[in-house]
């Protein structure tokens, strides 16, 4: 059965064809990457699917349930998370605290509870706090809890920002160019963790110019250029696709 | 943070209240205690502006407006003559329920008004329903828009109050009752009540400092924070931020306007003055100097900037001397007061003073 659907998506910004007509599956369980060259169109299909933009026509499909009119925020309670291009980490914030906001949505305490401190609210807050140390744990950075997020070097950033997504217990996982900065070795991890995270039972949805890390890891892959879909296959018939090497390498 | 640096803070913050009315007492000035009592109310303003806009991240140039609003419609339901309606049954439930009563004016007239307490209700609510109607659409702008539009909502507030003439225009209203709490003591300016009025003010800032701290260590805190610091973030983690930040707004708005109702009863009098635009800008310069994201510091600012201010140490200049603080505080320590590493500062200029040898 596939997650996420998406069925004839148009968007565009002036006279600019940002999205025409792309429709694609994403099966349940699986790892799929969107490629393209600059200005293909890929964040801008991410912003619409995690709800930062609406479309002008088309819908966004979620477990069957349609996401493209609801608010932003309420894309989160859904079971979609995502990681952003530029990392967007909350700052004056530690790793830890950073990573807590992602249990937003699996958290109910509101202004007066808060406000009361009553029984309940400590509780969650203890249950948060050691669902989001776990996290740490299973990424390897739990010696970083209590360091101020910004200050963390790029590639500690990177891997904070995925573990602030996945305390949101997603069930797709949306990630705009995870390895975009990183050095080779860390790309290797990163690479290492999204197969980790598969494997949990997430479905994958990313974003990459890294093309062996494409590769090695998805299961299809997307290619998108200016804004139209022109291949949707295995990696490897994609690396042998005709068309995707005219739109990269020229003809 | 642990629950008990929370106590502490507090048991200081009370021991501190208790110290400073013991210190009046026995250095002989306790007429001091009537600008710590209004500092009190001012202060209620202060810390909910701070987790505005040191929380949330919102700024707020207004925030007078809402402690006109507040002070003002309990001065005026409380003093304003209802005896000619007061055949219309709706006036009769209120008279029967107590939310209306008659009392002597200052002249020995009898006059027929709100009862404090039904008006200080009616006052709040009106003041959410302000709130909402004002921070709904204005909370979508951010930085200089919203700083603009809050204080353009302060000028229409100061202008309503100014030229209406129930609300006394220039003058303001006075002769407004005392607020009975429990067992006869009153929110009032009177000199015998002088003790007990400046253990209520400061008690009830006491109360809402509590919740205020509860609350920024909470969900709610943290989220208020991530809104402050990336709000595109926030909302693709989940967090309703226009429900939050409007949230916050309000109960920022309904603790300026409770400051408001009480310095009234507490002077028997408000005027325009208390609406004017200067006044949110001293308040948005108290929270700098605190220290912005910091309540403490806030509060303890407000404290000493107000009595300061309402002491008289200012002179003319009191608006100037705010004005000079925010120039100063933004320029030297955007931390706040508090924050400035006097270590880092003694350094830096020793090692200045020796590079110069």
């Amino acid at each position: 059965m596939s997650l996420l659907e998406v069925k004839n998506l148009y968007k565009s910004f002036g006279g600019l064809q940002a999205v025409c007509d792309v429709s694609f599956n994403v099966q349940d369980g699986m790892i799929k990457a969107l490629i393209g060259p600059n200005g293909a169109g890929k964040t801008t299909l991410f912003n619409l699917i995690s709800g930062v933009l609406k479309p002008d026509r088309g819908e966004i499909f979620f477990n069957g349930l349609p996401i493209h009119s609801i608010p932003q925020y309420k894309i989160a309670s859904y079971g979609i998370a995502r990681t952003f291009q530029h990392i967007r980490l909350f700052p004056k914030m530690t790793s830890l605290e950073n990573i807590m906001i992602g249990r937003h949505t699996h958290t109910k305490a509101g202004f007066i509870s808060c406000m009361l401190s009553l029984p309940f609210t400590w509780k969650e807050e203890k249950l948060v706090r050691e669902k989001s140390m776990e996290l740490m744990k299973f990424l390897g950075v739990s010696e970083l809890a209590s360091i101020d997020a910004l200050s963390l070097s790029y590639g500690q950033q990177r891997i904070v920002e995925l573990a602030r997504a996945l305390a949101c217990e997603p069930k797709l996982l949306l990630l705009d160019e995870p390895a975009a900065g990183l050095n080779m070795r860390e790309t290797r991890e990163m690479g290492e963790f999204i197969s980790k995270i598969r494997e949990m039972g997430i479905t994958v949805l990313l974003v990459e110019h890294d093309m062996s890390l494409v590769m090695k890891i998805s299961d299809e892959v997307l290619v998108l250029s200016y804004g139209q879909k022109i291949a949707e296959d295995n990696p490897l018939s994609i690396q042998k696709n005709k068309e995707v090497i005219r739109v990269y390498l020229g003809e | 943070m642990n629950t008990k640096k929370k106590y502490i803070q507090l048991s200081l913050f009370l021991s501190i209240i208790i110290f400073i009315q013991l210190l009046t007492y026995f250095t002989g000035c306790e007429y001091h205690l009537t600008q710590l009592t209004m500092s009190a109310y001012y202060c209620l303003l202060i810390i909910g502006l701070c987790l505005l806009m040191g929380y949330a991240g919102q700024i707020s140039i207004g925030h007078a407006g809402f402690f006109a609003i507040g002070g003002y419609i309990s001065a005026f339901l409380t003093t304003y003559d209802l005896s000619q309606y007061k055949d219309k049954t709706i006036l009769i439930l209120f008279s029967k329920i107590g939310a209306a009563l008659f009392r002597q004016d200052l002249y020995g007239g009898k006059v027929l008004n709100f009862h404090p307490w039904a008006a200080a209700l009616i006052a709040i609510i009106l003041t959410i329903i302000i709130a909402i109607l004002i921070g709904s659409p204005v909370l979508k702008l951010k930085g200089h828009y919203l700083a603009m539009a809050t204080l353009g909502f302060g000028i229409i507030v100061y202008r309503i109050v100014l030229g209406t003439e129930k609300f006394g225009a220039a003058d303001g209203i006075s002769d407004i009752p005392p607020f009975p709490l429990l067992f006869g003591i009153e929110v009032n300016g009177k000199p015998v009540m002088r003790v007990w009025n400046y253990y209520i003010s400061w008690s009830i800032v006491f109360i809402t400092m509590t919740f205020l701290i509860n609350l920024i260590n909470s969900r709610v805190g943290r989220a208020l924070y991530a809104i402050h610091g990336a709000e595109d973030a926030s909302r693709a983690m989940g967090v309703d931020t226009r429900e939050y930040k409007l949230k916050t707004f309000v109960l920022s708005a309904v603790l300026a306007s409770v400051g408001g109702i009480f310095l009234t009863h507490y002077n028997g009098g408000i005027g325009p003055s208390e609406a004017s635009v200067i006044k949110s800008v001293k308040y948005v310069a108290i929270v700098a100097i605190g220290g912005m994201a910091n309540l403490w510091g806030s509060l303890v600012m407000g404290l000493i900037l107000n009595f300061l201010s309402l002491r008289g140490y200012f002179g003319t200049y009191d608006d100037a001397v705010f004005g000079a603080i925010l120039i100063i505080i933004m320029l030297f320590a955007p931390e706040g007061l508090l924050k400035v590493k006097l270590f880092d500062f003694i350094k830096y200029v020793s090692f200045r003073s020796k590079k110069s040898v």
